[in-house]
């Protein structure tokens, strides 16, 4: 049971993290999701305070603000202070992620937030951290309740936006043509993208989500030449790293979040090699095919 | 030789573009007559594409307003298109030519409706129009730039509108496409359309255009093309010195950001 909890509360991170990946690195923001998922932090602390407890929506909700934040600084120190684009990520993430640790530090003794349980959310605790309701029933791990649910909404706002956010991704000047919101559908996406994070991080820690972020897609974009197929591969991907990631970990008795890592980094690997169309190995066979007919 | 219209597709007035504080486009006023094939034409870096991207509320104006059809662009959109520079996107996207022709629907298809049938027919009917029509399932990643800029301007038709812009439609494309593009540029007249495109070639501007628009980051001249593609006109645009304007617009850069590379 331990392993199956496991193993689909990686995948219930994987799917929502990697299909918002796919816009991401098409977009060349790859680093935006990095930066994003740190840089929420003092979103979590302020909803902390406010809410008065660990509850999940609030600090979603404080998360998914500084999240959008943190997108509206970069672009605004990019655009207005004509930083380029890698300078104004580091200066945003760093500075909103400083100032959430300095929080945490100040009230660190009155409060029940550490840390630890902000940053370094830990997948193997999933099973044992348990939805119990006041009258004593148990529901299932937490962590696949707020995972299902970010789910479902990013699940939503893909199928409802898919033709927006092809396009702004695309071709966002005939976009603005054509009268759809660039600016809209990037701060949707970078909202959808904290809400993701924080609810990912909480649950499974920092590493993972950054690397579910970014290398599924990455690996899928090498695959595919199509955006739905390499969505659905992103999402086929995060499945395998999470059943193999969880294996290989039992198997080292390692870090479950650092073997499904490594898993999706091996899988990146071999499409590199391997990828019918733009795999090194495959395009080197396909050089010596074409020198020996020749001769 | 600046000519007004009356009942222009398109009426700028006073318009001034800056670009980190150098002007790009300095007070053009100018009007342009319906169902023609109109050529902007003017040294790199004029303000060619800046005054296509300022009709299509693409830059901020730093004075002036643009009228299309008499109204502001907002009301009028749908009956405007706009083809970017095919330089402008990521060739290597994973998309299909069906999926890039089928953007020009998106427009007029709002948030939660997906592009049905009819649409699929409109956009294969107008990718037959550019000789296309056996690519609809191609990845644009295997494309040469000519077939990109079919792609392009098919997706433009899709859009159904009757006024279009292009910018830079004949560069980097091969002879066979820059006549079928210039045959449907015709074709497109006759059916009363307007094209505004942005070209340098001398040459072949005389003989693709009816009206011609020439800049060089103020208005030169504005008419039929016997009447603009003067010598005088020409040297005006194109002779040896910039205009004083451009001197000062360069020296203000300097000043304010020394240490700064001009984009």
């Amino acid at each position: 049971m331990e392993a199956f909890w496991i193993i689909a509360a990686g995948s219930l991170v994987a799917i929502p993290c990697g299909l918002l990946g796919c816009y991401l690195i098409l977009r060349q923001m790859a680093m935006v999701g990095d930066a994003i998922s740190h840089a929420v932090l003092p979103g979590i602390v302020i909803a902390f305070f406010i809410s008065g407890q660990r509850e999940p929506i609030s600090m979603l909700l404080g998360a998914s603000i500084l999240g959008v934040i943190t997108t509206f600084l970069i672009e605004f120190f990019h655009t207005k202070a004509r930083l380029q684009t890698d300078a104004s990520i580091g200066v945003t993430f760093t500075w909103l992620f400083a100032l959430g640790i300095i929080l945490i530090s100040v009230f660190a003794g009155k409060i029940d937030l550490d840390q630890d349980c902000v940053l370094y959310g830990e997948i193997s605790y999933v099973p044992i951290d348990l939805w119990i309701t006041a009258n004593g029933t148990i529901m299932g791990p937490r962590v696949m309740y707020i995972m299902g649910a970010v789910f479902i909404v990013v699940l939503l706002f893909i199928i409802i936006g898919y033709k927006e956010l092809f396009l702004t991704t695309f071709d966002p000047k005939f976009a603005a043509a054509s009268g759809i919101s660039v600016a809209l559908w990037h701060y949707l996406l970078m909202g959808a993208v904290s809400f993701t994070t924080v609810g990912a991080f909480e649950s499974v820690g920092a590493i993972l989500v950054v690397a579910l972020l970014i290398v599924p897609p990455a690996t899928a974009y090498l695959l595919t030449e199509n955006l739905q197929k390499m969505m659905l591969i992103t999402a086929g991907l995060g499945v395998v790293v999470s059943f193999f990631g969880y294996y290989l970990a039992a198997w080292l008795d390692g870090s479950i979040a650092g073997a499904m890592s490594l898993v999706a980094g091996v899988l990146f690997a071999a499409a590199f090699l391997f990828s019918p169309q733009e795999g090194l190995l495959t395009r080197k066979k396909r050089m010596a095919f074409a020198t020996n007919k020749d001769s | 030789m600046i000519q007004h219209v009356d009942n222009p597709v398109v009426e700028i007035h006073d318009l001034t573009v800056t670009y980190n504080k150098k002007p790009v486009l300095w007070d053009i006023d100018l009007t342009l007559p319906a169902g023609s094939i109109i050529g902007v034409i003017g040294p790199n870096g004029a303000g060619k594409s800046t005054m296509i991207k300022s009709i299509m509320g693409l830059v901020p104006l730093n004075s002036g307003y643009v009228k299309v059809f008499d109204q502001d662009l907002q009301d009028v959109r749908s009956r405007v298109s706009y083809v970017p520079q095919k330089e402008s996107v990521d060739w290597d996207f994973p998309a299909s030519v069906m999926d890039v022709v089928l953007m020009g629907r998106y427009g007029k298809l709002g948030l939660f409706t997906r592009p049905r049938k009819a649409d699929k027919e409109v956009a294969l009917d107008c990718l037959r129009r550019v000789d296309m029509e056996a690519y609809a399932g191609r990845q644009i990643s295997q494309l040469s730039g000519g077939q990109q800029q079919r792609v392009f301007l098919a997706r433009a038709l899709a859009q159904e509108a009757d006024l279009y812009f292009m910018d830079e439609p004949f560069a980097g494309v091969d002879a066979a496409t820059e006549k079928a593009i210039i045959n449907l540029m015709k074709t497109m007249s006759e059916q009363g359309k307007t094209v505004v495109v942005v070209h340098h070639d001398l040459q072949s501007a005389v003989e693709y255009f009816d009206w011609v628009v020439l800049l060089n980051l103020r208005l030169i001249a504005n008419g039929p093309v016997p009447e603009v593609m003067t010598g005088q006109l020409l040297q005006e645009t194109y002779g040896g010195k910039l205009t004083l304007l451009a001197e000062v617009g360069e020296l203000l850069t300097k000043k304010e950001f020394p240490s700064r590379e001009k984009e």
